[in-house]
């Protein structure tokens, strides 16, 4: 049992340090919420250059075969690089969805013509993806999706609607799920296509959150003309296809957000404690809390060096790994309430110059809800674990035989 | 990144798991259960000192198999998912890790291979009553040749040929090691929640002992030792809490209601999934403490705390989780749950319940990081 990298890690950790430190500046601190001071238009041109260069030194793509530009690496390398990564000021994240999520889709499922048109420009961060397969009401329940495409000709005309998609306005291309035929039960009528995010017919609106931000839009479709042969995969076997793209998104969503159990430590040493009578650091039922965070923030990260041993082996890892989001999104949120109701009546105060930690509690307290939803809800990744590592037979489904179109759908 | 058990670690945890199914069933610990005149079991005793694990931590030159704790680790956790009604941890954890830490040459000469060969029972005794043991609530007495006090409860003290005492010596504490054949010595056997474990309060009326380690020093290794039994309990916890999962699954996956299998709900599902997660943070803590222990790390006393207090929380969640997902069946004595929720307790607050572990996990990240 150790922690060490092998020499050929190794020897890839420090060629990826030696990229990083030519290329992004180094956090100021560990927990350095990134490139604050940019603007959004400024943020996605230094993007764009950073994934440039990435693509260029052979570090986009890592895992991917090199006949799509990718290293041919095993995903032990990918981990080491976000590692390192992580401790720099790198705007890697508009990249997120299309890379980690959507272009392997477009590798397993694409034409050599679509792979040839889009693999390298997506690599290159020349342009940007985005998932389309939320809707209004195909939540948890994706497959319900109603957003329909008809045959006309040699294109697909698309009309609906769909919903917190990432990044929508400010990607190029999407992949999108659509309703191909209402007349099979329902995973059996879905197709997935490409779609030209500036194609006519294509209305992308920001969503405004509960927290205040915009992060997500709603995109609408009105007789948009998609090419058949931008078609992932058979008519019918979109539902196959999606599954693909999920399995990658919950290896995503599953870091760490908020301030850190070492950050809270900080806070109250100097905060006080309810008693009045000193530094809320002080008070046992605050200490008890603040041990169940170490316990859990350790755990996850452990478990993570569980999971890179096993890709170390040239293991994959499975489900199991949905318990990231699980752990993080719950005890994000309970430390920021936590932290706030020790500020008592001062807690309500939400102007970063005035609370503590430039007001990241505050802004974990707003954000955690959507967290606790985004990329599975915490009732579905624990269907998942139920069912997919447990083994939990599937609960009884009303949506078996029956016509996507006669399905009950409520409102 | 290596972090997880040699292939040669697990292939002993799978004979482990093999022998115990076959010596160490439910059937065996409740022989121990339904007899209030015995406190362990003789013949599994027996055989787990013939396999060598009570010597699997003890170097070769004192009779051991000098394996090493990673090995230890993995033969906690099977015992724990066994219920085993033996006073392993007394004996491979508590004394042997007292005696290996602080014995001098002649003391750990004359037990570490009694120890290895099963002949020695040893004990760890340094509570004295209800609370967390505290230098200042430490009575019993040295005074340099004999040992005067009490200490209730001592786990398998009852049955335990040999005791490490944590004693009051002029104004500081020292560990002492006692024969308990020697005169003097008076055991009553307690009633407690798990009694397929001895417990017993020992009383010692100027009985004779020598010291332990350096006069003095007893507290510093007295924590010491309950820091290294910490991870290895916590797999006993890990071991626990997984057999209770495998349990409520079987159970979840046969038992019909409304005409289906309970575990095709979501109330039953979310429930079994909170298990999962609770024991994959329990289980990744724990080879962290398996880890610093075996490497004899300077982080081994906060992984040790972490480790402690996320086997004991995870334990008695999925203790408690398996006798609801059994329903009324898990509320009878036949039905195995009760045991694994017996043991669960015994568990938890046997060298520090719960919240003096967390306590300790704080202060030592305080001083990580004032270090």
């Amino acid at each position: 049992m150790d922690f060490n990298d092998t020499p050929e890690e190794a020897k890839f950790r420090a060629e990826a340090r030696a990229f990083l430190e030519a290329n992004c500046q180094p956090k100021a601190a560990e927990n350095d919420r990134m490139l604050r001071s940019l603007k959004p238009k400024e943020y996605m041109q230094a993007a764009k250059v950073y994934q440039k260069r990435k693509a260029e030194a052979g570090f986009a793509g890592i895992t991917w075969a090199k006949e799509h530009g990718g290293r041919g690496l095993p995903p032990i390398y990918a981990v080491i690089f976000n590692q390192e990564e992580a401790k720099f000021d790198a705007p890697s994240g508009v990249f997120a969805i299309g890379l980690g999520m959507c272009l392997p889709t477009v590798i397993a499922f694409g034409s050599e013509a679509m792979k040839e048109r889009y693999v390298a420009k997506a690599l290159s961060g020349e342009e940007i993806w985005c998932q389309l397969f939320s809707e209004p009401s195909a939540g948890s329940d994706v497959a319900a999706s109603k957003t329909k495409a008809v045959r006309d000709g040699g294109d697909w005309v698309v009309n609906g609607q769909k919903v917190w998609t990432t990044g929508a306005h400010f990607s190029d291309f999407g992949i999108l799920l659509v309703r191909t035929n209402p007349d099979v039960e329902k995973h059996k009528g879905l197709t997935m296509l490409i779609v030209d995010m500036k194609a006519k017919g294509v209305d992308v609106r920001q969503i405004h959150q509960a927290s205040g931000g915009r992060d997500f839009n709603e995109v609408y479709f009105t007789d948009v003309r998609v090419p058949d042969d931008h078609r992932l995969g058979e008519p019918g076997m979109g539902w196959s296809v999606a599954l693909v793209t999920l399995m990658n998104e919950r290896l995503a969503v599953g870091g760490s957000y908020g301030p850190d159990y070492k950050e809270v430590l900080e806070f109250a040493r100097a905060a006080s404690s309810p008693s009045g009578d000193g530094a809320l650091i002080k008070n046992e039922a605050f200490r008890q809390k603040l041990a169940d965070w170490i316990v859990r923030a350790e755990g996850y990260k452990l478990a993570k060096f569980r999971t890179m041993t096993a890709l170390s082996k040239g293991q994959t890892p499975g489900p199991e790994s949905s318990i990231g989001k699980v752990i993080n999104a719950n005890q994000m949120m309970d430390i920021a309430n936590t932290a706030i109701e020790a500020l008592d009546h001062y807690g309500i105060i939400d102007d970063p110059a005035l609370a503590p930690i430039d007001g990241a509690f505050h802004q974990s307290y707003m954000f955690a809800p959507g967290l606790r939803i985004a990329g599975g809800t915490d009732e579905i990744l624990k269907n998942i674990i139920a069912e997919r590592v447990l083994g939990l037979p599937q609960d009884h489904r009303a949506d078996k035989g029956v016509a996507f179109k006669d399905l009950p759908s409520g409102r | 990144m290596n972090f997880d058990f040699s292939d040669d670690q697990k292939a002993l945890k799978d004979e482990a798991r093999r022998f115990l199914a076959d010596k160490a069933s439910s059937k065996v610990t409740r022989g121990v259960l339904n007899d209030a005149a015995i406190s362990f079991d003789q013949t599994l005793w027996r055989g787990v000192a013939e396999m060598g694990w009570l010597g699997a931590a003890i170097p070769e030159a004192y009779g051991g198999l000098g394996l090493g704790h990673l090995e230890l680790c993995v033969l906690a956790e099977e015992i724990g998912r066994a219920v085993a009604p033996i006073p392993f941890s007394s004996t491979a954890y508590f004394f042997t890790e007292a005696l290996m830490a602080a014995g001098s040459e002649a003391q750990k000469a004359a037990l570490l291979p009694k120890v290895a060969a099963g002949d020695v029972i040893g004990c760890f005794a340094i509570s004295e009553g209800p609370g967390a043991p505290a230098p200042g609530a430490i009575k019993a007495k040295f005074d340099g040749a004999t040992l005067t006090g009490a200490k209730i409860p001592v786990t398998d003290g009852d049955c335990a040929s040999h005791a490490v005492v944590a004693v009051r010596e002029g104004a500081g504490v020292s560990l002492v090691l006692v024969d308990l054949a020697e005169a003097g010595v008076t055991r009553t056997t307690l009633k407690t929640l798990d009694p397929t474990r001895g417990h017993a309060k020992l009383e010692f009326n100027a009985v004779k002992a020598e010291r332990l380690g350096a006069a003095g020093q007893g507290w510093d290794l007295a924590e010491a030792v309950l820091d290294r039994a910490a991870v290895l309990l916590a797999f006993e916890q890990v071991g626990g809490s997984q057999a209770c999962l495998d349990m409520a699954l079987d159970y979840a996956k046969s038992r019909y209601a409304f005409s289906r299998p309970i575990g095709s709900f979501q109330a039953i599902k979310h429930k079994l999934a909170d298990m999962y997660v609770a024991i994959e943070v329990a289980r990744s803590n724990a080879y962290y403490g398996a880890w610093a222990l075996s490497t004899e790390a300077a982080e081994l006393p906060f992984a040790a705390a972490a480790a402690r207090a996320a086997g004991s929380d995870a334990y008695y969640l999925c203790a408690k989780e398996n006798i609801q997902t059994h329903g009324g069946m898990g509320f009878t004595w036949e039905v195995d749950c009760h045991l694994f929720y017996r043991r669960a307790k015994l568990l938890a607050v046997q060298a520090g319940a719960p919240a003096v572990w967390k306590e300790k996990l704080v202060k030592r990240l305080e001083q990580r990081n004032a270090a």
